[in-house]
């Protein structure tokens, strides 16, 4: 499997058929599916049909960069006439009349969506393990954990079965994942991406962003996905821009010349595991090798990011999950005596755990006489936050170290501590809390072979920035083509059947 | 001591836009179920709210209108509860701050004017509706579920409880209603729920601080609302008077039994975990907005009633009636400029007909004044040959049931009525002092009652002259000739 980019080329080029990467696409993905379990949706007919129209207009000429290139979206994205399931028994057979706003962007962009990835229920979860359909399996190393809460995506780009993937970022659900399964990840500045159609889970963090294997193909996807939606009044209203600009320009010997890359002291401390903490070393040094230079630099506000986050996302989960009532769609209880009871077991059976436990959380927070100790101080720590940040980016361009503590762990392992769980989103939640753009890059691994990520964090519309400084790290290191064993095999299984 | 009433009145008062206060879908009243409720409006996956400009502003309009400030920043909160009809789970409603802050609206009372505050007005989405009647009876014991009024917008007006009897909170919505439609952001229809009232009434004695109130839900006419609150009121004086204590607790009035009943039990009481809707921004009003608005506004009744006491010289008691419901101030000022005159008389003579024949006759045909047959032009062509002393105000009364049933033909043009009935007073002073000493010569016995001093003699011998010249006779005109010759 090649990278987007590789493959829009080849396509344009004519030496290969949307139908033919669409079909090994899809072979990849069956094949994998007991392994890695990256689906809950595969929509093969569909796809052919796309890859079909796409090499149809490829022969015409004229054709987008993305035109032909299979893609999977997050279940949590509506997709008309798929089902889109949001990895919960609520919406197990839930099918959307129409598409969310950056689906229909990468559709036009003629995009082939092979199907929908596995995911926590809800997004809510940073290890894929709360999803209705099963645990998603890391690659790596099928005994961990994907992250999540975009498992499927990122396990299904690391794995190679379709070049890139959409996902959705609240709290690192792009980033964290990413980090644990070796590839990229990127989530945008709030409303550069519309929310429209994106189920959900806390508003004011929800943010789409790509997963691929590069800088490169990041940027050719956000270029399809970013832009004004005006069905989202979140959404901003921007001349567009197109974020592969910096990438193709030559490369001096030191192309981060001038690039000053801050270090806060709060990413660098106690709880970062030794393995993670040196891989991110190397990945600096390197970072200064192409020319960048580091400053030293304090988020004093940022270690109160985790329980911020955790009062806020489940505050506006608490009242976003409420329309799933089973009065309109969705699961229903099938005995009930009453309105309460309808009500009380319909949300019993279709929701799990987790979900129940950030709706008592969110609804807690939110009620009488603890809304202002709660929710209202936890905004205003959040502002306290974001300008730690604004004032942190008067001294450097980036903000860069590792996208979380550990590397990828293994299945079960923190499912009986959430609080445990929740500490994985230390350093991602904070450009949520904040609105700014994120990404993870790998940036090696592990003794026991697991990637690690290194986070590249920026200002607001810092991100051509972002993939710039990822992009000239990407030219002078190979994490990024590193394959995991999963992968290999299913790449023999593939070719062999063809 | 004297109990007295406390009353404050929210009123719902459904915003005349087109489309919803956060999606495309149509508010047109009374289409089949479910038929104009939108992705948004019945709350799928991963839809979002976007805020109609068109409901800010009316909702400016409003403001402008009780003289209230207009906030520049208001936000829009989430009111979280369960409940079928609410697709969401909660409703998107103004909160903390609302984007009218205070306002004055001025009743007539007993005891004259009086000013009512008003506390706030914000901006809110209806819920839809729950059927629990009238579903085929194949689909068995169900309730059904409405969303086409999911979303429709609402401007909730809140007063303060300045209101002290049934008679008061009647005028305050009475003004009200005729306010907001005046202003054109609602249509009015009480019928269809386009306003209706909360009331807020306790008791307390005279100087006493404030009793624990009941809210009385969806009071949809007037009448309703000063029978509920009556029975309220007594309901509480006799429960303390009883030895017992106001619960605070919403309560809801049944027309048929004439009595308020509690709505939820106490343990049902909601929290409804307001806090900022994240998906939708403040909502921001800058100044060029509010001057826009301004600039657009009708006059307001309160200086259209100024206007025609001091340069029309209408009475108070009139201006006021004529400023009481658009309509009627449209007909009147449209009848005024249609007239060649618009002396302190023609305009006295306009408001009388606009206030007596015309309202009286819309009345009888169950119309209102825009669907009326006689429209202002028409009623002008008429008061004009009053005023020119063409016809008496009995010709006029006749040309004027003549004119409505013929009306939009031409026969129901005045003069073309005058013409066809030969209806023409005689102003004529010669022809008038014929008839007048042909009566004089025909009734020496009335005459010799007259001189005896029997004033009443006289009217009969204005009578003979009227009837002898066919009712044509300037009635003025008769008098005075009749005088002279009776000197």
């Amino acid at each position: 499997m090649r990278t987007v980019a590789e493959w829009s080329a080849a396509l344009h080029a004519r030496t290969v058929s949307s139908v033919e990467i669409t079909q090994d696409s899809l072979a990849r993905i069956a094949t994998a599916q007991p392994q890695l379990n990256a689906f809950v949706t595969v929509d093969q007919a569909g796809a052919l049909a796309s890859a079909r129209a796409a090499d149809a207009a490829l022969a015409r000429g004229g054709a987008a960069p993305l035109t032909g290139i299979p893609l999977a979206h997050k279940d949590v994205l509506m997709t008309a006439g798929l089902r889109t399931t949001c990895g919960s028994r609520m919406l197990e057979h839930f099918v959307a009349p129409y598409d969310a706003d950056v689906v229909a962007r990468l559709r036009d962009a003629g995009t082939v969506l092979v199907g929908k990835t596995n995911m926590d229920e809800f997004a809510m979860g940073s290890s894929n393990e709360s999803s209705y359909f099963g645990a998603v399996r890391n690659p790596w190393n099928t005994a961990c954990v994907p992250g999540g809460s975009s498992g499927g995506s990122a396990a299904a780009v690391a794995a190679r079965l379709v070049p890139a993937t959409t996902g959705t970022d609240t709290g690192g659900s792009i980033r964290q994942p990413a980090a644990l399964t070796g590839i990229c990840g990127l989530k945008p500045t709030y409303g550069v991406c519309s929310r429209y159609g994106l189920v959900a889970f806390a508003s004011s963090l929800d943010t789409p962003g790509p997963l691929a294997r590069d800088a490169r193909d990041c940027a050719l996807l956000l270029n399809a996905m970013a832009g004004h939606d005006p069905r989202d009044s979140t959404s901003l209203d921007r001349p567009p821009e197109d974020y592969t600009r910096d990438l193709d320009a030559a490369a001096p010997a030191k192309p981060l010349e001038g690039v000053r890359i801050g270090l806060p002291a709060e990413y660098f401390g106690a709880g970062v595991d030794d393995a993670v903490a040196h891989a991110v070393a190397v990945a600096l040094a390197q970072l200064r090798a192409l020319g960048a230079t580091t400053v030293d630099l304090a988020l004093p506000a940022v270690r109160h990011s985790v329980p911020v986050y955790y009062v806020i996302a489940p505050a506006e989960a608490s009242s976003n999950l409420s329309r799933f009532d089973g009065v309109r769609y969705g699961h229903r209880a099938e005995r009930y005596a009453n309105l309460d009871e309808m009500y009380s077991r319909t949300r019993a059976e279709g929701f799990g755990a987790e979900v129940k436990r950030r709706i008592l959380v969110g609804t807690y927070v939110l009620s009488h006489g603890y809304y202002d100790a709660y929710y209202l101080k936890a905004q205003q720590v959040r502002r306290l936050i974001a300008q730690d940040f604004v004032r942190a980016y008067a001294q450097c361009d980036v903000i860069a170290g590792p996208t979380t503590p550990t590397a990828a762990f293994a299945i079960g392992a923190k499912a009986d501590d959430p609080v445990e769980m929740y500490l994985n989103d230390i350093f991602t939640v904070a450009a949520n809390l904040t609105g700014m753009p994120a990404m993870s890059i790998p940036c090696g691994f592990t003794p026991a072979g697991l990637p690690v990520g290194l986070q590249l964090q920026g200002n607001y519309f810092a991100e051509a920035r972002l993939l710039d400084v990822a992009h000239r790290f990407q030219q002078a290191t190979d994490w990024h083509r590193r394959e995991p064993p999963v992968g290999v095999a299913v790449r023999a299984t593939a070719a062999s059947e063809r | 001591m004297a109990w007295e009433v406390v009353i404050g009145l929210e009123t719902h008062t459904q915003l005349s836009t087109a489309s919803k206060i956060f999606s495309g879908a149509s508010t047109t009243f009374g289409a089949p179920p479910n038929t104009q409720a939108s992705a948004v409006d019945i709350a799928l996956p991963g839809v979002l709210p976007v805020l109609n400009r068109g409901a800010v502003e009316r909702a400016i309009r409003f403001g402008l209108a009780v003289d209230g400030a207009i906030n520049r920043r208001s936000v829009f909160a989430r009111k979280n509860y369960f409940y079928p009809d609410l697709p969401k789970g909660y409703q998107i409603s103004q909160y903390e701050i609302p984007v009218v802050k205070g306002g004055v609206l001025t009743i007539a009372t007993d005891h004259g004017e009086k000013t009512i505050r008003l506390t706030r007005a914000h901006l809110e989405e209806d819920a839809g509706k729950s059927l629990h009647e009238g579903l085929p009876a194949a689909v068995g014991d169900v309730s059904g579920i409405d969303l086409n009024r999911a979303g429709t917008p609402l401007l909730e007006i809140v007063s303060e409880p300045d209101l002290r009897s049934s008679a008061e909170a009647v005028a305050y919505a009475k003004k009200l209603h005729a306010l907001v439609m005046w202003i054109g952001i609602c249509d009015g229809n009480m019928q269809e729920g386009s306003f209706r009232c909360d009331a807020n009434v306790s008791v307390r004695r005279e100087g006493a601080p404030l009793g624990t109130r009941c809210e009385i839900k969806n009071l949809n006419s007037f009448r309703f609302m000063q029978q509920a609150i009556d029975f309220e009121v007594r309901r509480q004086i006799e429960l303390i008077d009883d030895g017992g204590t106001v619960v605070q607790e919403t309560r809801l009035y049944d027309p048929e039994r004439n009595e308020t009943r509690p709505m939820r039990g106490k343990e049902d009481a909601q929290d409804y975990r307001y806090f900022p809707d994240p998906d939708l921004p403040p909502l921001v009003i800058d100044d060029a907005w509010i001057a826009r608005v301004r600039s657009e506004m009708p006059e307001l009744p309160e200086a259209m009633r100024a206007r025609l006491v001091a340069a029309h010289g209408i009475g108070d008691y009139d201006a006021a009636q004529l400023t009481s419901s658009l309509a009627l101030a449209r007909y009147y000022d449209d009848t005024v400029a249609a007239l060649p005159a618009t002396d302190a008389p023609a305009c006295k003579l306009v408001a009388n007909w606009v206030l007596g024949e015309v309202s009286a006759a819309a009345n009888r045909a169950a119309t209102t004044l825009a669907d009326a047959p006689l429209q202002p032009r028409d009623l002008a062509g008429l008061l004009r040959r009053v005023a020119d002393g063409t016809l008496s105000g009995a010709m006029a009364r006749e040309v004027f049931g003549a004119m409505w049933s013929a009306a939009g033909t031409a026969a129901g043009d005045a003069d073309a009525i005058i013409a066809a009935r030969g209806l023409r007073q005689v102003s004529d002073t010669g022809a008038i002092e014929a008839l007048v000493d042909g009566v004089i010569a025909a009734h020496p016995a009335i005459v010799a009652e007259f001189r005896a001093g029997k004033e009443k003699a006289f009217n009969a011998l204005v009578g003979h002259v009227m009837k002898a010249s066919k009712g044509s006779a300037n009635p003025a005109e008769v008098n005075a000739v009749l005088r002279r010759r009776l000197a």
